[in-house]
């Protein structure tokens, strides 16, 4: 019994009403006492959550808090220890090939090939998951145009600045149109300007119904997202929306919100 | 399918966009073949000898020139004393010293009998025997020459046939071998490092996220470094017909089709290498440096199997290259067909087929 | 920590191992006869040839073409053809034929087999002189030179004594040379390499430091080698381990001089591997190792003269069996030392040029 729903992939859904509505929206992603234990440590503790189809949720924590292995379960990296996740409607212990062809990932290493050229990266990764020739050209060309790279068309990867290779990576990864797409510290080592710019990459695929999954340590970022989680030693202390946050924890900005939750940690940072 | 073909794309962009590395790839297997089918042969020729004579006459000058105008030796110094002996070695100016006793034509044409005593450097000893057989013949061939026109009524003399290779040419016996070990190493070392790489850029979190099969990331890899192997098994071949004059005395089919197997063997080597390593470093060590002793020694490429201690017998059954040398000899030296090497294609097949199951079994599917 | 297992399971692995897979020595050469004349004299002939430990009699077959078909299915690997009227002709006073035919694929499986048969027909053929001729006749007026032969420096003609110090010279060329130019090309390829070259250290120091680790590895490693020749082969060096222990040093030099040179021009990892694979498979197979370097065309001799390999494997050899001192190795002291000027001339200057 697979639950597939339907979805409406042109209605561009999204901003304050969105909350209200929760009880009537598809559920991309639902975690349920997720747990991953390495040996007696366990990285991941009990976490319950769901997000929404066309949700920005922000997944934050302090290093080794946990969220990279909780993504990396949700992604099927990496196996629950037990817990139950299920991601576009597919669960991801029992049925991870089903789930990898309905997500897009993009990692915190810079990961596109360095020695192929940008359409040729774009070309391979469509190819992967499945699209056709046709479908990649014409895809290619439109991607090429919105982000201003037909210049860049038949560079090397290897020979763009950081801030390009991230919006082709982020592209890269959206472009089989994912139900779902996680981004593990997407925009480390750029300037706030190049990570403001990102993030309208990221708005422009909610639009289009994609639902977005983000782990990030840069707080600006958090404000960006509708919802936001902080984990703390492997457990999620605090869920709910930046504004929601900050008045729960009296804090000016998220920063704050943060300092408040990570200083409960005991955890020795790896 | 549409996946297959566009990874085994990016495949080819990887290695046709390093010309330099590609140029090694080409150029090595040639020059080896080349240097190795013309400068090795197993045969003894020009090998110093030093002579000690006490007298000069015409029976010792006789036998010392048959032993200098042989091609197997050349005479570079006479000395004088039993104590020469030991410098002459030391200094490497000859691996083998003739001592003719005292008297010694005297002894011979008196006594009937008279005695030559031969001192070989035996550092290497299967010099040293072969030296002291051919000296042995020299001198049984000058006896007979003694005996003038009465040939002994009761000589046997065996006719001896050298099948296959009636003249010995060196290239015969070494370009099976050559082939066997430099496709095995450039094989290997290439493919080892193919999906280490992608672990250690990162790019395989990707690639395991995505709907891509192991079975195709492993096909996808080894595709074009097929293609490139096929084209160097090409170029040996060429060479050895025609440069080398190692004419294909078989089926030339069947020694493609045994070539094409064993280069798969070989590339599924390196793929397993680089399932298990999880660094560049180590799968290039590993496949360069650690399969490279073992595959010269133990694949009856030099050194003869069925001599050696029955453990390392066993440890042979398990390299690729000693059922390819088998092969290649059976098929191109010996003008056999497929049906002669039917036991070699079997065991390369076996090992394709185990080879590509455990880098499958190996190739972890999630990150841990 | 992978590196280190390996730079000290590698030689003691090697060194264990490999001495005992070298070995021309040949026994039980299968033979495959053909005895056309059944009689007694060919039996007893067999009988030698069997009874002598090298052969082992795998069939007797009515013709040649079947001995032949057990040649190519490798059953056999020589081929003794014994003709009609052998022994008749014999006694007849008419000499006899014997026709030998040996699969000459494995070159030296073939001829050493060759000559072993050779040698016990030969044998066999005094025997019946002597048996035939009464010792007053003709025998007596045939002047014999009888033949002793002395093998020097390895007596019993040990292969191990051969092997042993040639694998010791592979294994200290791999780790003192190979590793150290394969190691640094990946840390260009890495890119900790820029990190280096910002800093305020200087390349020599950087390059030194990368260096010494691998000649101190080198001497331990060298060390093992001369512990385990002695323990496990009983091989202890006629000379001075003090000669061995300064050309070690010398050889170090030279090879690590040559890794630095294939690390100035190789830029990838891979690309390293290949060129230190291909110098690597050119020292050994022209040293002399397994086919005599005299028996070698003389461009062959040329490079084999610049094999830096080459002649430590023949100081490792002499210092061993022969007990030489440095003296009497000038001349392969000289040329190592040549080659290791050269060699570190060429990477300094190739290093600039580089940076």
């Amino acid at each position: 019994m697979k639950l597939i729903f339907f979805t409406c992939q042109n209605s561009p859904f999204r901003g304050l009403g969105g909350r209200d509505t929760i009880n009537n929206m598809e559920k991309v992603i639902v975690a349920e006492s997720l747990t991953k234990r390495f040996g007696h440590f366990t990285a991941v503790d009990h976490i319950s959550f769901e997000v929404e189809k066309g949700e920005i949720f922000g997944f934050l924590g302090a290093n080794g808090a946990g969220k990279t292995t909780a993504m990396r379960m949700l992604c099927g990296l990496s196996k629950q220890t037990s817990g139950k996740g299920v991601v576009a409607g597919f669960d991801i212990a029992s049925q991870p090939e089903l789930v990898k062809r309905n997500i897009g990932y993009m990692s915190q290493k810079f990961s596109l090939y360095g020695d192929l050229k940008v359409w040729e990266n774009i070309e391979l990764f469509g190819g992967i998951y499945g699209m056709t020739d046709e479908q990649i050209k014409l895809k290619t060309d439109e991607l090429m145009i919105k982000l201003n790279f037909e210049e860049e068309r038949n560079k090397l990867v290897s020979s763009l600045p950081l801030g390009f290779k991230q919006k082709l990576a982020f592209s890269v990864a959206i472009f089989h149109n994912p139900r779902v797409v996680f981004l593990d510290e997407p925009t480390g080592g750029v300037d706030p300007i190049t990570r403001r710019k990102f993030w309208e990459l990221i708005y422009d695929a909610t639009a289009h119904g994609i639902t977005v999954f983000v782990t990030t340590h840069y707080m600006d970022e958090a404000e960006y997202c509708d919802r936001v989680s902080i984990m703390v030693d492997g457990r999620i202390e605090a869920l709910d929306s930046p504004a929601n946050l900050k008045k729960q924890y009296q804090a000016k900005n998220m920063d704050e919100v943060f300092q408040q939750l990570a200083r409960k940690a005991k955890r020795v940072d790896s | 399918m549409k996946q297959l073909l566009s990874f085994i794309r990016k495949e080819f962009h990887h290695i046709l966009r390093d010309r330099t590395t590609m140029m090694i790839l080409i150029l090595m297997p040639i020059i080896q073949i080349i240097l190795f089918g013309f400068a090795l042969t197993t045969e003894v020729k020009n090998t110093k000898v030093a002579v000690l004579a006490t007298t000069d006459d015409e029976v010792t000058n006789r036998i010392i020139e048959k032993i200098n105008s042989s091609s197997y030796f050349d005479v570079v110094a006479n000395i004088h004393s039993n104590d020469e002996i030991q410098a002459i070695f030391r200094d490497a100016k000859a691996k083998l010293v003739i001592v003719f006793e005292d008297h010694f034509s005297e002894n011979l044409r008196h006594n009937g009998k008279a005695h030559i005593q031969l001192i070989a450097d035996a550092t290497d000893p299967n010099a040293a025997t072969s030296f002291t057989f051919y000296v042995s013949n020299i001198i049984a061939s000058y006896q007979q020459e003694l005996m003038g026109t009465t040939k002994n009524p009761y000589q046997i003399t065996p006719e001896v046939k050298m099948l296959y290779n009636p003249q010995m040419v060196g290239a015969f016996n070494f370009v099976p071998g050559v082939l066997g070990m430099i496709m095995l190493l450039i094989c290997a070392m290439m493919t080892s490092i193919a999906i280490v790489r992608e672990k250690e850029m990162g790019t395989m979190e990707i690639l395991l996220v995505s709907p891509m099969k192991p079975i195709y990331t492993i096909l996808s890899k080894i595709t074009p470094y097929f293609v490139l192997s096929a084209f160097n098994f090409a170029t040996i071949m060429l060479l050895s017909v025609f440069v080398l004059k190692v004419p294909v005395a078989g089926s030339f089919l069947s020694l493609v089709f045994v070539s094409l197997l064993y280069i798969f063997v070989s590339l599924a080597l390196g793929l397993l290498i680089s399932t298990l390593t999880s660094s560049q470093l180590a799968a290039m060590l590993i496949s360069g440096m650690g399969l490279m002793i073992p595959v010269m020694l133990l694949s009856g490429m030099i050194f003869p199997i069925e001599n050696m201690p029955v453990i390392l017998q066993w440890i042979s059954d398990i390299v690729p290259a000693r059922w390819y040398i088998s092969a290649v000899k059976t098929i191109m030296i010996q003008g056999l067909g497929i049906s002669s090497v039917l036991k070699e294609v079997a065991v390369l097949s076996f090992m394709s087929i185990v080879l590509v199951t455990v880098s499958l079994k190996k190739f972890k599917v999630r990150l841990e | 920590m992978f590196l280190p297992k390996m730079i000290f399971m590698f030689p003691i692995m090697v060194l264990m191992v490999f001495p005992w897979a070298a070995s021309y020595e040949i026994k039980n050469l299968n033979l495959s006869v053909v005895d056309n004349d059944h009689s007694p004299y060919s039996q007893q002939l067999i009988q030698k040839i069997t009874s002598s430990g090298y052969f082992k009699l795998t069939d007797i077959s009515s013709n040649y073409e079947t001995a032949l078909k057990s040649i190519e299915s490798k059953q056999a690997d020589i081929i003794l053809e014994i003709p009609s009227n052998f022994e008749k002709n014999l006694i007849n006073k008419q000499g006899g034929k014997l026709m030998i035919s040996a699969n000459a694929v494995n070159g030296m499986k073939g001829g050493i087999g060759m000559t072993y048969l050779n040698s016990i027909i030969a044998d066999y053929n005094q025997g019946i002189m002597e048996e035939m001729q009464p010792a007053t006749s003709s025998i007596s007026t045939i002047p014999t030179i009888q033949l002793d032969t002395q093998y020097r420096f390895n007596q019993h003609l040990n292969y191990r004594v051969f092997m042993v110090p040639a694998l010791m010279v592979m294994i200290l060329t791999l780790i003192c040379g190979f590793l150290p130019a394969v190691s640094i090309v990946f840390e260009k390829e890495l890119g900790t390499m820029e990190q280096i070259n910002v800093s305020p250290v200087p390349k020599i120091i950087f390059i030194l430091a990368k260096l010494i680790p691998f000649w101190i590895i080198g001497f331990i490693v060298i060390t093992i080698g001369f512990t385990i020749a002695w323990l496990v082969y009983g091989l202890v060096p006629a000379g001075l381990f003090s000669t061995l222990y300064l050309f070690t040093a010398i050889y170090i030099l030279t090879v690590s001089g040559l890794g630095l040179v294939i690390s100035n021009y190789a830029s990838t990892l891979q690309q390293a591997m290949f060129i230190v694979f291909f110098f690597m498979l050119l020292f050994i197979m022209l040293s002399g190792l397994y086919t005599p370097i005299d028996s070698m065309p003389e461009w062959a001799k040329w490079l084999a003269a610049f094999n830096p390999l080459k002649h430590f494997m023949v100081v490792l050899r002499s210092v061993y069996l022969k007990g030489s001192n440095p003296i009497q190795l000038i001349n392969e002291m000289l040329a190592l030392l040549g080659f290791a000027l050269f060699f570190n001339t060429w990477a300094v200057l190739s290093y600039r040029k580089s940076s």
